[in-house]
């Protein structure tokens, strides 16, 4: 029994649950950016698999590891564009056109590599990111453990949920996004654009999306395959609602899934002898169901989020 | 009520065929058409037409397997080959009417997760021969079954780990628990065990085919438990033993290559034999719905055990299991298929 407690003395368990963690932290940031601006992105699902692609082939082909970054983000912010254009000037239905950016940026990345690698045995590898190297932090007993599992890509999520979090609450940029989705009449009467804030907003999330995706490629793993994302965008979308869109909470259900998770990846060496693996696999997604049915009844939505603005319309 | 005298109208009554009658005869010029083609299959010229319907990309290890023996009939020239790959188990059964439809003499695939609607697209096609990979039997008269059956290989590589392994915790880490992948862990824990009687196992599943990051993770998890030989059945737990210093066992493919020192001993499968008898059997004419399973055993060279490295294992390990090896080649020594879920036995 207390084997169960221990788990959580471990350093690796904490180790393992942030890097578990840090695509959904990537994907919760950009789901969270393209709601607050009333714009619910479905494509996150295809988007981390696009970043995923094109991020892991730039560095295959010879870019750096941060110009594979920021080609992910690129393409990440591309696919943002026509879901964007699609959903807000053209004020189509934000569930449909969501769905089809994730079959068309799934599609694509699978067209394109196949096209890259008409026939390969095993999928190529790239060079990861190196683990961490920090002077002084990384000599501690328990927390140089961690850092010296981490990599650099790890630190750039923690850097975006500061930056997301800095740019909603204290700018004037962050100020019209939440006021678009919450009343974009009122962003109208002040002169500014709409469309402009909601495709910039819709954009910028996506091409956080996609970095999700490219640390599969570039730090958890080293190469790319066909599904590899499995519902870590799905599981972006959910925790979403359960950060009540914002940063600093997203980062918190991020760590949540993350810990649950690597908890129970290693409950099942412990008791896997006596209960069934498929109730461990179950767990985290368990508690994203859990945890939204608790916090759904106070959830502040965005007000005038998946709702299309027509200027002029009232 | 009025009841009308249907029996009274005469074929040909007017001379000419109504549509009823028209219909009538139809039916049965199909039903003596389908007899008059009868149970056996035309022989065929080489090179035959072969279309291969996969549910994951070629380069997944099980699939690779079956692409890497087609294409060498291919450059043979018995075959001509087309595959579709990727294809959702909810598309299989439109894929493999296509195929069927546009002639394919011999169309092999997967069947795991549509056993139903596949057999019954080769109940429509008789002329067409299936070999499938499937968890059932074979159906009359044009559905013939194979699977990995590599549990000899798996067994050996076993013995292997239990010799090499020190903290005698040995971890497992699988997709999904079906009986394909089950029979093997359950090979490989008997061999390891059969060396190595204080042996403690790890099982984690991970509920997916191909998530490498899910699978360095649950490897991970395990080598912080203690184990110190990994069972690599999913890509990405070699990479979580070559970062971690610990051994890893491959399986299906050989991976030494990629990860030297790393991975000490691999069970890979041939599907060659299987394809190679498959396609005789379609240019002969003698196809049958039979289990082609036997032809992936180490007896008809459908499993091997990868070569052992005498740097990184020691030569008596090697020694005693080559002996184990011949044994089971000569038929002296069975390995058990044991199809139930292997469990943690920590």
């Amino acid at each position: 029994m207390w084997d169960a407690f221990d788990i959580l003395l471990q350093a690796n368990f904490w180790a393992a649950t942030i890097r578990i963690a840090t695509p959904l932290i990537f994907g919760v940031l950009g789901a969270l950016l393209c709601e607050r601006a009333g714009v619910l992105n479905l494509g996150i699902e295809g988007i981390f698999v696009a970043g995923a692609m094109s991020g892991w082939l730039a560095v295959y082909l010879g870019l750096p590891l941060w110009g594979g970054v920021l080609m992910a983000a690129l393409v990440g912010a591309l696919f943002g564009l026509i879901h964007g254009v699609l959903t807000v000037p053209l004020g189509l239905s934000q569930h449909v056109t969501g769905i089809g950016v994730t079959l068309l940026a799934t599609s694509v990345a699978y067209f394109g590599y196949r096209v890259a690698f008409p026939n390969v045995g095993t999928p190529p590898r790239i060079e990861p990111f190196p683990p961490l190297d920090v002077p002084v932090l990384g000599d501690l007993p328990f927390i140089g453990t961690i850092l010296s599992q981490q990599s650099a890509f790890t630190v750039l999520a923690f850097i975006c949920v500061g930056l997301v979090a800095f740019v909603l609450a204290r700018t004037p940029l962050g100020l019209a996004i939440r006021a678009v989705g919450d009343n974009p009449e009122a962003v109208e009467a002040q002169g500014l654009s709409v469309v402009g804030l909601r495709i910039g907003a819709v954009m910028a999330g996506s091409a956080l999306m996609a970095l999700g995706g490219a640390f599969l490629t570039l730090s958890a793993f080293n190469a790319f395959y066909f599904g590899m994302i499995n519902g870590r965008g799905w599981v972006c979308i959910a925790l979403t609602v359960f950060a009540s869109w914002r940063p600093g909470k997203a980062l918190i259900g991020a760590l949540l899934f993350g810990a649950l998770d690597a908890y129970q990846l290693r409950l099942q060496t412990i008791t896997g002898g006596a209960v069934p693996s498929q109730i461990f696999l179950m767990l985290p997604y368990i508690f994203s169901i859990a945890a939204l049915v608790l916090v759904a009844r106070r959830a502040d939505y965005p007000r005038a989020l998946m709702k299309p603005y027509f200027k002029g319309q009232r | 009520m009025v009841v009308k005298s249907s029996g009274s109208v005469p074929l040909f009554s007017s001379g000419a065929i109504d549509r009823r009658q028209l219909l009538a005869l139809g039916a049965g010029a199909l039903v003596l058409s389908a007899l008059g083609a009868g149970e056996a299959f035309a022989a065929k010229e080489k090179p035959i037409k072969v279309a291969a319907i996969y549910t994951v990309p070629v380069e997944q290890q099980w699939v690779s397997r079956i692409h890497k023996a087609l294409k060498a009939a291919e450059a043979r020239g018995d075959i001509t080959y087309k595959f579709s790959e990727n294809v959702a188990n909810t598309d299989y059964e439109r894929v493999m009417r296509q195929y069927s439809q546009e002639g394919a003499d011999l169309v092999v695939g997967e069947i795991f997760a549509v056993e139903r609607p596949a057999r019954a697209v080769a109940k429509d096609y008789p002329n067409v021969a299936y070999l499938m990979g499937s968890s059932f039997g074979p159906i009359k008269p044009n559905l013939s079954v194979f699977d990995n059956f590599i549990h000899e290989p798996s067994f050996l590589t076993g013995m292997v780990a239990g010799k090499m392994t020190k903290s005698n915790i040995i971890g497992l880490v699988g997709g999904y628990a079906i009986p394909e992948v089950n029979r093997l862990m359950q090979a490989f824990m008997e061999g390891a065990q059969s060396v190595n009687p204080q042996v403690k196992f790890i099982v984690t599943f991970i509920n997916s085919w191909y998530d490498p990051p899910k699978a360095k993770e649950a490897a991970f998890a395990q080598i912080d438990k203690g184990a110190d030989v990994l069972y690599a059945e999913r890509f990405g737990v070699s990479d979580a033993a070559k970062e971690r210093g610990v051994k890893a066992i491959g399986n299906v493919i050989d991976t030494s290559a990629q990860y030297p020192g790393t991975v000490i001993a691999s069970a890979l499968w041939h599907m060659e034999p299987t394809i190679d008898r498959a396609i005789k059997a379609v240019v002969d004419g003698s196809f049958t719905a039979e289990d082609y399973g036997p032809f992936s055993f180490m007896a008809h060279g459908g499993a091997s055990l990868a070569p052992l490295d005498p740097k990184v294992v020691p030569p008596e390990v090697i020694e005693m299991v080559l002996l184990k090896e011949k044994e089971i080649k000569d038929g002296m020594f069975r390995v058990n298929v044991n199809d139930g879920e292997p469990k943690s036995t920590l």
